[in-house]
């Protein structure tokens, strides 16, 4: 089980646990973090799972597909550390991943 | 949306509108079922046919219709393959089941592939962006109040003429913050648009062109004035006109944005409107539930978008050969994603014939579309049902529907031209 933490556009902060192997997405939407809509149910077409990821763990994570960067086209809120994290696979390495969750999602 | 699907003229002719109503889609051979005839939509008797399809020929080849021939493509995870795979299924030439065959078209993005897609719709989205439109919930919910205000207590009228259309006109004129005087002009540009020459609201195309430059003169004449002004204004004219990736752009593409942006928020809201009490008068249970507690709603107002599917299809065109569960589909043929029959798919959606206000993952549904031609105002569409539904309950016990509705003639715009209905005040 890794950590991963939540904030939310307001600051409030919610720390959910989650076998590796599972996305960034589904650890939210199993702990019934709000904020992630997940639309589509995890096929990276719709956008609605958008997080800023903490500069930290940008690194770490695996370079986003030209499919993600077009669906992350679609949200007026994208910046430079914007990712859909139904695309981000939890793994040892990610444990105490932290991500913020925008004001809307698209 | 400026095409005019499913809507040719020998679809109008009476013996090719009546090819499939009234009959048993179980007793007729499977490949002589033609979804695009509009009759059946009409009648509110596609539910069976989509069935069948499903589960005997979920990727179906139409060979003969007054539309020309085209794939149906019927379940659920099949549709998300079609609509998120663009280098496969082109949305170019159109989004519509016909073949344009008319002179007027506007650049509109609609009907565009990547990277042109991608570009001009990144000009005009921010526009209709939650972040923006928070503004505007005050104004929103004001006026949507008035109009609930106004309406007969206890004596039938009709819901689509004097709600949803009104409700629908009102919000895209507080939008652009459009003179309010002549908001009526937004509903005509938005039906003349799309409309058939000769069905009722235009009587050719000299006179949809006319039309069209009324609605370019008139949005070009308010630009001007908003240009000028100070920075600040939240009306979607003067976002777009102060917009550094807007402010530059040609008259057309003006005219393109502002019809899309009329069109695409008319009627799919509107009949999203009706549906939804439409739907409460079919399942009383759900009215109860939702009467116990409001907040509901947002929920609700997935499971509405998603039960009544607004937007029956979109066509894509195959780009290559290509095979889809088991069928070849060759490069250049018309594929029909019909949202309205995945989103009644039950492998995917339990029992999804009912409308059920708290159903879990409701926003899990096919009627925005997915992939990058979703639903750009989802959210806009989304805030007007919540906003309309919460003044609603403040106020009114039951929307009472008397008899059956009218729906309307088309197997794209899936909604309703008449719903009468009775209103019962909540008890004081």
């Amino acid at each position: 089980m890794v950590k991963v933490l939540f904030k939310d556009h307001a600051g409030r902060e919610q720390s959910v646990e989650a076998a590796t192997g599972v996305s960034v997405m589904q650890a939210a939407v199993s702990n019934g973090v709000s904020g992630i809509d997940a639309d589509c149910g995890g096929s990276c077409s719709c956008a609605t799972c958008h997080v800023y990821v903490d500069e930290a763990w940008l690194d770490k994570l695996a370079a986003i597909d030209p499919n993600e960067d077009a669906m992350l086209g679609l949200s007026s809120d994208r910046r430079e550390n914007s990712r859909l994290c139904c695309q981000i696979t939890l793994s040892a390495e990610l444990d105490g991943l932290s991500v913020t969750t925008p004001e809307f999602q698209f | 949306m400026s095409d005019t699907p499913a809507t040719s003229e020998l679809d109008r002719r009476p013996e090719s509108k009546w090819s499939m109503v009234g009959k048993d889609p179980y007793a007729m051979p499977i490949d002589k079922i033609d979804l695009a005839h509009p009759g059946i939509w009409q009648e509110n008797e596609f539910l069976p046919f989509l069935k069948r399809l499903r589960e005997e020929a979920p990727v179906h080849y139409c060979a003969e219709s007054a539309t020309g021939p085209y794939w149906s493509v019927m379940k659920y995870k099949d549709i998300m393959t079609v609509d998120t795979s663009p280098h496969i299924y082109s949305s170019e030439p159109t989004i519509g089941i016909v073949d344009s065959f008319e002179e007027f078209t506007v650049p509109s993005f609609i009907s565009m592939d990547p990277p042109k897609h991608d570009e001009q719709r990144r000009v005009v989205q921010g526009v209709v962006a939650p972040s923006n439109l928070k503004s505007l919930e005050g104004l929103i919910r004001q006026r949507a109040a008035a109009i609930l205000d106004d309406l007969p207590i206890g004596e039938e009228f009709d819901w689509v003429e004097r709600v949803s259309i009104e409700l629908t006109t009102q919000m895209l004129a507080t939008l652009f913050d459009f003179p309010f005087e002549d908001r009526h002009k937004l509903t005509f540009w938005s039906d003349a648009a799309t409309a058939i020459p000769g069905g009722g609201i235009i009587s050719s195309n000299e006179e949809r062109w006319e039309a069209m430059q009324d609605c370019l003169a008139t949005f070009t004449r308010l630009w001007n004035e908003r240009v000028n002004a100070e920075p600040g204004n939240d009306d979607l004219i003067s976002m777009l006109s102060h917009g550094e990736a807007t402010k530059n752009m040609p008259p057309m593409e003006y005219l393109g944005n502002i019809l899309l942006l009329i069109v695409g928020g008319n009627d799919t809201t509107r009949n999203s409107i009706t549906g939804g009490v439409l739907a409460l008068n079919q399942f009383p249970e759900e009215y109860d539930k939702l009467r116990a507690d409001h907040s509901l709603i947002p929920n609700m107002v997935s499971e509405i978008i998603r039960w009544q599917t607004p937007l029956a299809y979109m066509r894509r065109t195959a780009k290559v050969d290509t095979e889809l569960n088991g069928q070849k589909i060759k490069k250049g043929e018309k594929v029909i994603m019909w949202y309205a029959s995945g989103n009644q798919d039950d492998e995917v959606i339990e029992n999804p014939e009912r409308m059920i206000v708290d159903r879990p993952n409701a926003r899990q549904h096919l009627s925005f579309g997915f992939g990058l031609h979703r639903c750009m105002g989802n959210r806009l569409a989304e805030m007007q049902l919540r906003i309309v539904w919460e003044e609603i309950m403040n106020r009114f016990d039951k929307i009472e529907v008397v008899g059956e509705p009218e729906r309307i003639y088309s197997s794209f715009v899936k909604g309703y031209s008449t719903m009468f209905v009775i209103l019962h005040p909540k008890a004081s």
